[in-house]
């Protein structure tokens, strides 16, 4: 099984179509309100009325994303009973026996990985997939993927396969926590720390993630 | 069995909740009551059955045009996972048919609450919802007698196939075409029915663009053409919504991203296809592509832009020096765009800007772009046709590509839709031959119920006869929403269909309860796809491909095959034999398999082993090129059109301006012209209703199919798209439920508040299940309730983006 994985994602390709969402719900039985993978959109841009004709820097785009399995997890520090932790391959994990669904590591998560499961009332997140990695199989989202804007693999190979981008725009600085993420941008993307969105620095579709 | 619609544990005897139970009465979803049922009647979750676990295809067969693989997962005779194509490598040509969110909840889909769990038969009044339920041998009978008696009183002409497309792609349980069902083989061989042309999607871009190019139905280049082209120019076209599939997805970045091709998207909403494929969006407001085609046009004239050579040797009508003989004078497209025609109006940047919101410099640029991109691929989604004046539309933007002479070349198209690609070459289920003629548009049947008398050939577009010569009095509707949440005008249509001395008889054959499945007088569960064997055919720009559909679990309930229900029903109106020809549906499927591999032999030796297969695929390296040989030699080969070449002034459609008799406001024009819009930014109605409606397809649902699965409600929740400063005047925030209303309806939904919609105009995505209160105000951000019943002028046709409607905070 490969060690300390990561996830590409290109979000030049991505439509916002959310079937990773969905593959991942399936594979995991998750219930309603528990989103172990979130697409994103940030969107913005200025109208402006002459007459009878409209002038606009309207833009949009997706980013897709579950936990980054982080090189240095905030959520993992946060936690009070260690029930998060790093395991041995490097995927970020909560021991759901030792949680006790306080959600520390959700408050501090930049990237509200960690979801509150209110049926057993604990923590959940994102494994990975870590049974399909073990059969050699890609995780759920990413064989899901209709655009094939998502890969994985091991974070240090993928930066070699992928190269590094800059973070955009409404994504945390990457120095917080360094993720295993790599975005390759939209076109239309804004730079980390734009206020442009509807919402100023905060995500445009809250109510779907 | 922990993989079963939630974490809960599910047990030997748990059902699937279908609401509260009421004495001796049983309540299912929609405010559905059945009167001698108990709750231990509802669908019960299978029981395990041993038989251990299986991963096995199927298919994904809705109405998005596409078709995704599924490999799903059972584990006891219950559905565990859906997983999609994970085969080869992925590579542009053969690449996976990777199923989007729709296709993935497909879990839900077949084990919902809604699914119609077994005959029923209407009790209350049609339309109220109250049935009881009854045997299967007690529904064919009733069935047999009301169908023998409708043809014997009626007639075969009062009877109808509705349009219904909740099972597509398949041979043998498709619902789509109608004509191709087991339905349509049934009455071919009873004497026949009452035929409809067009579909809800197409309708105004299926009748109104041939008189262009001839033929019953526009080609276009393949998608992936855009890799040769300089510049794609997408009018309303939206592959990243409306097809968000992986087979297409893959073509459409093929398509885009080879050679990079700039990508210029006009629509009134940022619509996703910009956000993937996008370099510019030009927001239009809804039904003026007209306007702008003319205005480009006339740039493209006054500047020398236009492909002189092209228009000489292949059109006709262009200048008063080509017009076909009779053409009234000054009535030529130039004349009409030069301000010397009937309405002495130039077609300038200026005038179109007024119209459509673009600005004039804007589209002075636009049409040099167009003009000097050589080649340039320029299509239309079907938005901008479903609407009043869908016809023009049609014809409008397709005059782009032959004043550019785009059509017949690598990297040009026509101005439609791209081709829907190649497919691999199955026997289908026969259905033998209507021997009825007279047909009617998808869409006006709903008046050959109301008044029959008044549709004629030149009032209601009637075909195969002068006039209807009877009501339609028995409908079949199966696998179709299509009666009421599909159809428009949801209100008005309750009137219509809720008095059952006009039709006499609805049959409802469907799997789930959809909202029109209130309207039947006899209500059958048909089993879904994952619940019979059969094969589903589909294509590409580059690839074509069969998908076998395993039987994965036992149909739930008292579900059965469309091919059952008909062999049924087929043996009580007295023509079994004829009908089956002494086969089952798996003997059918065994039979034309055998036929298939005549014509396809790569395809596995037996039906067996292609189950095993799954997913059948051929790579096709040819780009198809729409109207070539016309092209290369137009003389050998012309156009279906009553010239053989390009009309761009029609004859054809000039007498019929003549003959038909039209509503008020409607017109029939032989060159593609602007006309206003009874319903748009310049209707007086705006003092009342002030916002432009139009009703994108969205990610949640393909139409109304999976309008009912927990998961896609919950990534993608039902919401109305308004501009920030249409939001701002309104007091109204984002995700704030709002009331959408016009004279024809009132619904309720929550507001995305977003820069991505152009001022005046709001978008409420299609297909959501029609939910009324006791009120009869939808609670559902249902669209068709404000959608109206006035087809138009020549298609007659459905128009459905052409709304009026007020917005406020709920």
């Amino acid at each position: 099984m490969i060690k300390n994985p990561g996830f590409y994602f290109n979000s030049e390709l991505c439509t916002g179509c959310k079937a990773c969402m969905i593959a991942c719900k399936d594979k995991h039985n998750l219930p309603q309100g528990v989103l172990w993978r979130r697409v994103i959109e940030y969107s913005g841009g200025e109208w402006s009325i002459k007459g009878n004709t409209f002038e606009q820097d309207v833009f949009a785009y997706y980013i897709s994303m579950s936990c980054n399995h982080c090189e240095n997890p905030l959520c993992t520090k946060a936690c009070p009973t260690k029930a998060m932790h790093k395991d041995e391959n490097g995927i970020v994990w909560v021991d759901q026996t030792r949680c006790v669904g306080c959600r520390y590591c959700e408050w501090n998560c930049p990237y509200g990985a960690p979801q509150f499961n209110a049926e057993i009332k604990r923590m959940s997140k994102c494994d990975f997939c870590r049974d399909n990695l073990e059969k050699g199989l890609p995780p759920a989202c990413v064989a899901a993927c209709p655009t094939r804007a998502l890969d994985f693999g091991e974070y240090e190979e993928l930066k070699k396969k992928y190269g590094e981008f800059e973070t955009v725009a409404p994504l945390p600085i990457s120095t917080l926590t360094n993720p295993h993420f790599i975005c390759h941008p939209n076109r239309h993307a804004k730079p980390q720390g734009s206020k442009a969105g509807i919402r100023g620095a905060s995500i445009s579709n809250p109510e779907e993630v | 069995m922990s993989k079963v619609l939630s974490q809960k544990k599910i047990t030997r005897r748990d059902v699937i909740k279908g609401g509260s139970c009421v004495l001796a009465s049983l309540a299912l979803p929609f405010n559905i009551e059945v009167i001698n049922a108990h709750a231990e009647d509802i669908i019960k979750m299978p029981e395990p059955d041993g038989s251990g676990e299986k991963i096995l295809w199927n298919s994904c067969n809705v109405n998005c045009g596409s078709r995704c693989a599924l490999r799903v997962h059972v584990k006891d005779g219950i559905i565990t996972q859906i997983e999609t194509d994970n085969t080869g490598d992925d590579s542009y040509g053969l690449q996976q048919l990777r199923a989007c969110p729709r296709g993935r909840s497909m879990r839900q889909r077949i084990y919902a609450k809604e699914r119609i769990p077994y005959p029923m038969r209407r009790v209350g009044k049609r339309g109220e919802g109250k049935f009881e339920r009854i045997s299967w041998e007690e529904a064919y009978d009733e069935v047999g007698k009301r169908l023998q008696n409708a043809i014997d009183k009626y007639g075969n002409e009062s009877v109808y196939l509705n349009y219904g497309t909740g099972a597509l792609g398949s041979t043998m349980g498709r619902s789509w075409p109608p004509a191709q069902t087991p339905i349509a083989r049934l009455m071919n061989l009873k004497g026949g029915y009452l035929n409809h042309y067009s579909d809800y999607s197409t309708c105004q871009i299926t009748v109104g663009m041939p008189y262009l190019f001839g033929g019953g139905w526009v080609d276009g280049n393949s998608l992936s053409d855009i890799e040769n082209s300089k510049l794609a120019v997408f009018f309303g076209n939206n592959p990243s919504e409306t097809r968000m599939a992986g087979v297409k997805c893959k073509t459409l970045q093929h398509a885009r991203f080879t050679n990079n091709t700039r990508t210029i998207v006009i629509d009134p909403r940022y619509t996703d296809t910009v956000v993937s494929s996008g370099d510019e969006w030009i927001p239009i407001r809804p039904g003026t592509d007209t306007a702008l085609s003319a205005a480009l046009a006339y740039v493209m004239i006054k500047e020398d832009l236009i492909d002189k050579e092209f228009i000489e040797k292949y059109t006709i009508g262009y200048d008063e020096d080509t017009l076909p003989e009779g053409a009234e004078p000054n009535s030529s497209y130039k004349s009409y765009i030069m301000g010397l025609g009937a309405d002495k109006t130039p077609k300038t940047p200026q005038w179109a800007a007024e119209i459509t919101g673009i600005p004039p410099l804007r589209i002075e640029q636009l049409a040099r772009e167009i003009a000097q991109a050589k080649p340039c691929y320029i299509s239309q989604g079907w938005g901008p046709q479903r609407s009043v004046n869908g016809e023009n539309i049609s014809r409008a933007i397709g005059m782009l590509a032959v004043l550019t002479g785009n059509v017949g070349i690598a990297g040009g198209n026509t101005g439609a839709r791209e081709t829907s690609g190649y497919s691999v070459n199955m026997e289908r289920f026969p259905t033998f031959t209507n021997p009825i003629a007279t047909t009617i548009s998808c869409f006006n049947w709903y008046q050959a119920i109301d008044d029959y008398t008044k549709m004629t050939a030149e009032t209601a577009g009637v075909r195969g006869r002068d006039k209807l010569v009877t009501p339609i009095k028995f409908i079949w509707n199966y696998g179709s929403n299509c009666l009421t949440n599909q159809h428009g005008g949801i209100n008005q249509m309750n009137e219509i269909l809720g008095d059952d001395t006009k039709c006499e008889t609805i049959v409802v054959i469907d799997t789930t309860l959809t909202p029109s499945a209130r309207y039947a007088d006899i209500l059958l569960p048909s089993c879904s796809n994952l619940e019979e064997n059969d094969w589903s055919v589909a294509g590409d720009s580059n690839i074509g491909y069969v998908i076998f559909d395993n039987k994965c679990i036992e149909p739930l309930g008292e579900a059965r095959s469309i091919y059952d229900i008909c062999a049924e029903i087929a043996d009580r109106v007295g023509v079994k034999q004829e009908f089956t020809e002494g086969r089952t549906q798996y003997e059918w499927l065994e039979h034309l398999y055998e036929l298939s591999r005549k014509a396809e032999p790569g395809l596995p030796p037996t039906l067996e082993e292609a189950f095993k297969l799954g997913v059948y695929k051929k790579h096709f390296p040819q780009n198809h090129i729409a109207y070539e040989d016309f092209r290369k030699d137009p003389v050998a080969n012309p156009l279906a059109t009553p010239s053989g070449k390009i009309e761009i002034y029609s004859s054809t459609l000039a007498q019929m301006a003549k003959d038909w008799k039209l509503e008020e406001g409607q017109r029939i024009t032989a060159v593609a012209e602007h006309i206003e819009d009874p319903e748009g930014h310049n209707s007086p109605l705006r003092a009342t209703y002030p916002l432009q409606l139009i009703g994108h397809h969205y990610k949640q649902r393909t139409h109304s199919t999976y309008g009912n699965c927990p998961w896609l409600q919950e990534v993608a929740p039902q919401e109305l798209w308004i501009n920030p400063l249409d939001a701002k005047a309104r007091g109204i925030e984002h995700n704030e439920k709002v009331k959408v209303y016009n004279d024809r309806g009132v619904t309720y939904v929550n507001a995305k508040v977003t820069p991505r919609i152009i001022p005046g105009v709001v978008s409420l995505p299609e297909g959501a299940w029609h939910t009324p209160d006791e009120k009869g105000e939808d609670q559902n951000g249902c669209v068709n309730v404000l959608t109206k019943l006035q087809p138009t002028a020549l298609a007659k046709g459905n128009p459905h983006h052409t709304n009026l409607v007020q917005v406020e905070k709920a």
